[in-house]
């Protein structure tokens, strides 16, 4: 049995984080990072855009709270949005001194570019590949630390609760197959959102929702799953991100008619050079509404992985998209075989972010002793119902260190967890695992079916318009997979690396992570950020100026509310 | 059956069971817009779940899904059935290091390399960060730019006959990461890598060859980075001869 004064499941941005914070306090803590996958490829390694944070003299910490609420449609904690913009400067000038090469201007100082919804620029940039940098920086620093050992393709199968605190957890080794415990005296979940429980998603194949479905199955709630994040320009078909940023510098969104339609929304007028705020610059919640309007009113192309528009960047110039947007021209030649410096790029809103996750108060800890989240698969929450773009980088910095710090602090004064009743846990869940998936026979389910089927229902129920009909239909549906789940069969029976039997354990996590979304959703009789209901179209702070907490229990999620913190931001319309 | 199809030929190796690898062939549809990796999936998926491989990103950026196809070292994600369509496609896991099953290989030697060429800043004073940014301009950030690219994916070290023959080497990608520190304006730690970048497993295994760099999907030029610490650490072993007390 090994064990850890801090153990940090997931190791991308927030984990990385965490985990540099907690050896900082103190050099005598041991601190374990387990994760499904090597550091480096962490969903974070993916991000494009940018990472807010206020540095320069015409902008102001208030400004950049004042969007974020606006942004959230009036659902962040505002005493979190204040501590988040409080400490972003000095995460970013942190992650600076550790070698992160953000982009520069000429006197030498880090840039900043517009982004969506933002009133000033303030979004630091790393050319078009932020998160891959700050994700290879943060794992290159973390490597200095020899107190903090990592434990690479180990898959995390449940959290081991004593006398209900939290106390390690319990993975598979996947190089031999065996199941065995990480006791820890504090755990800090960094694993991630879950878009991959739609159909069309820019997220990795490993965001899957695993440590929030394995904090939801602890007893810890998880909040505002409601809340989904379309991103208004992924590829058809893969789904593959093309960042914010080609708005920021300046991209224009055209439908068939080559019309910047986006100004029939409210958002315009539109300019030559980006407003902030309006047109291409708005809230990525209201962009992809527009989108589907769009699609309503017949005024989008038709391709073989349905409907989409332009992003045009023709007008931007071979030198500045290749010196800001690199990796977009690079996608858009690989994926979709168009050059966007003499070609629009066919884009359309896939899945992006989920604004919800386990329920974490501001210093990352939640309703469990011992356990602590950061990151995407925690809700602190700053997104509120719509994240805007560039804070969640911050996000990881922020709240990846506030945890570490809190769980460091915990890990010190708190007593070691006991061995005994852990061994005994320990082989129940080898046993369960044998008996679910390895040793099992007559099962008739593919893993592939159940998981389309999902996507497909999620898709249908829990999108950008949703309505009461669909989301009970969903809610069903859901429900019926969870039945059919326990009729899986696995070809693959062997102890060494065994990925079906993950793909397994992850659509396991998937069900319940959707089930949660599904739920919420249909609980929620109003509209507000990404949340659009056809059947409830207006905004209700009277009823729903709450977050959704959802419990497990047998029969499926029991929804809580708790009310929203408003400090000195009285909520008012959201008209950009 | 009028739908297209392509046959690609998988290298299978489970420990518990086989003594040796060897090919198994699936066939499966032909989408003109799909990669090796979506077809690996397809067979995962439809066909044979026990196929065992690493991906994730499936957008050329995580460095998880390098594998062998005809031969060649690449990123599945990246490599288009179009291309290699109607013929055959062979895939196998990357050379040059063991195999643990199937398509996945055991990277705790390249683990152990990246981290021992110290790769964060190092510096004699550290200033605080509330006094903001090291200063940094844009030529000096576009001088280790490059080599900062680096998503960790190993297909240089599959290409190096070097490697290959001498698994000490301390390899491609490890080397242009230490370059890529050792050039940052903000930092100052060239002479503690240089033991490690200067040694006999480092640098001087190399053989000019620089099938590293022609296989690098993100143009990082690791070839670059070997020859050009070779000149520097040269030049440094000029300068301890000739000027034993340093310039004065």
């Amino acid at each position: 049995m090994v064990t850890y004064d801090v153990l940090i499941i997931g190791g991308g941005g927030a984990g990385l984080r965490a985990a540099i914070a907690a050896a900082e306090v103190s050099g005598a803590l041991s601190i374990g990072v387990v994760s499904k996958v090597y550091p480096m490829r962490s969903h974070t390694v993916s991000a494009e855009g940018g990472t807010a944070a206020v540095l320069r003299d015409n902008d102001s910490l208030d400004l950049h709270a004042r969007d974020t609420i606006f942004g959230s449609d009036f659902l962040a904690d505002q005493d979190v949005v204040e501590a988040f913009v409080r400490e972003a400067p000095g995460e970013v000038i942190q992650l600076e001194h550790w070698g992160c090469p953000w982009s520069r201007d000429p006197d030498g100082r880090v840039s900043v570019r517009p982004f969506g919804g933002m009133s000033v620029h303030r979004t630091l940039f790393a050319a078009d590949k932020t998160g891959f940098h700050m994700l290879h920086t943060l794992f290159q620093t973390s490597l200095k630390y020899d107190q903090i050992q990592r434990h690479d393709e180990w898959f995390v199968t449940s959290l081991l609760v004593e006398d209900g605190r939290v106390c390690g957890v319990t993975a598979i080794n996947l190089h031999d197959g065996q199941v065995d415990s990480l006791t820890a005296k504090a755990v800090i979940v960094c694993t991630g959102g879950a878009g991959r429980i739609f159909p069309f998603t820019t997220n990795a194949a490993i965001k899957t929702g695993d440590g929030m479905a394995l904090a939801y199955r602890a007893g810890a709630a998880l909040k505002d799953m409601e809340f989904v994040q379309y991103h208004p320009t992924g590829l058809p078909g893969t789904g593959i991100l093309i960042t914010e940023a080609a708005r920021g510098e300046g991209g224009w969104m055209v439908n068939k008619d080559g019309y910047r339609y986006l100004q029939d929304y409210g958002l315009g007028p539109p300019t030559d050079k980006p407003t902030l705020r309006k047109m291409e610059l708005g809230p990525r919640d209201i962009l992809s509404r527009c989108h589907i309007q769009e699609y309503q009113k017949g005024r989008t192309f038709d391709g073989p992985y349905g409907h989409y528009v332009h992003l045009d960047l023709r007008h931007l110039g071979e030198e500045l998209i290749d010196e800001k947007l690199p990796f977009v021209r690079e996608l858009a030649r690989n994926y979709v075989g168009i050059d966007p410096v003499y070609e629009p790029i066919p884009v359309r809103p896939v899945v992006h972010y989920m604004m919800g996750g386990i329920h974490t108060d501001i210093h990352g800890k939640t309703s469990l002793e011992g356990l602590y989240a950061a990151g995407e698969a925690a809700c602190v929450s700053i997104n509120g119902a719509n994240r805007l773009g560039s804070n969640s980088l911050t996000e990881l910095l922020v709240f990846g260190a506030r945890a570490g710090r809190a769980a460091a602090q915990y890990a010190l004064e708190a007593k070691d967890p006991t061995e005994n009743p852990l061994a005994q846990l320990v082989s129940d869940e080898q046993r369960r695992i044998e008996q679910t998936f390895l040793k099992k026979t007559g099962g008739r389910e593919r893993i592939a079916t159940i998981r389309e089927e999902m996507q497909k229902a999620m898709e249908q129920g829990a999108g950008i318009y949703r309505n009461e009909t669909d989301m009970r239909t969903t809610c069903e549906a859901l429900r019926r997979l969870r039945e059919r789940f326990a009729d899986l069969t696995l070809d693959d029976r062997s102890e060494v690396f065994n990925t079906e039997l993950t793909t397994a354990l992850e659509l396991d996590c998937m069900l319940d992570v959707a089930e949660t979304v599904a739920r919420s959703a249909l609980l929620r009789k109003e509209s507000r950020g990404s949340h659009t209901r056809t059947d409830f179209p207006d905004r209700d702070d009277a009823n729903f100026l709450q977050h959704s907490l959802a419990y497990r229990t047998p029969d499926g999620p029991r929804i809580e509310y708790l009310p929203a913190t408003i400090t000195r931001w009285p909520p008012e319309e959201r008209k950009y | 059956m009028n739908e297209p199809t392509v046959t690609l030929k998988v290298t299978r190796y489970r420990p518990e069971r086989d003594s040796a690898p060897s090919a198994q062939a699936y066939t499966i549809p032909y989408r003109q817009d799909w990669v090796v990796l979506d077809a690996l999936n397809y067979i995962k998926d439809m066909i044979d779940g026990t196929l065992t491989y690493r991906w994730s990103c499936r957008m050329g950026v995580c460095g998880s899904c390098g594998m062998m196809v005809n031969g060649v070292p690449k990123l599945t994600c990246a490599a288009f059935l179009r291309d290699y369509y109607p013929a055959e496609i062979t895939v196998a896991p990357l050379a040059n290091f063991p195999v643990v099953r199937d398509l996945v290989i055991d990277i705790t030697d390249f683990m152990q390399k990246l981290r021992s060429v110290k790769p964060w800043i190092i510096r004699e004073t550290e200033k605080p960060v509330s006094e903001g940014e090291y200063l940094q301009t844009p030529e000096e950030l576009e001088a280790y730019k490059q080599f900062s690219m680096c998503i960790n994916c190993m297909l240089c070290y599959a290409a190096c006959p070097v490697y290959g023959l001498e698994p000490t080497f301390l390899g491609p990608a490890a080397v242009a990461l230490g370059y890529r520190y050792n050039l940052d304006s903000r930092d100052q730690g060239r002479e503690v890598r240089q033991p490690i970048l200067a040694s006999h497993e480092g640098i001087w295994e190399c053989t000019f060859v620089s099938e590293c760099t022609v296989v690098c999907p993100k143009d990082v030029d690791p070839a670059a980075a070997i020859q050009r610490t070779k000149v520097n650490t040269t030049l440094d072993w000029f300068k301890s001869v000739l000027l034993p007390w340093g310039a004065r």
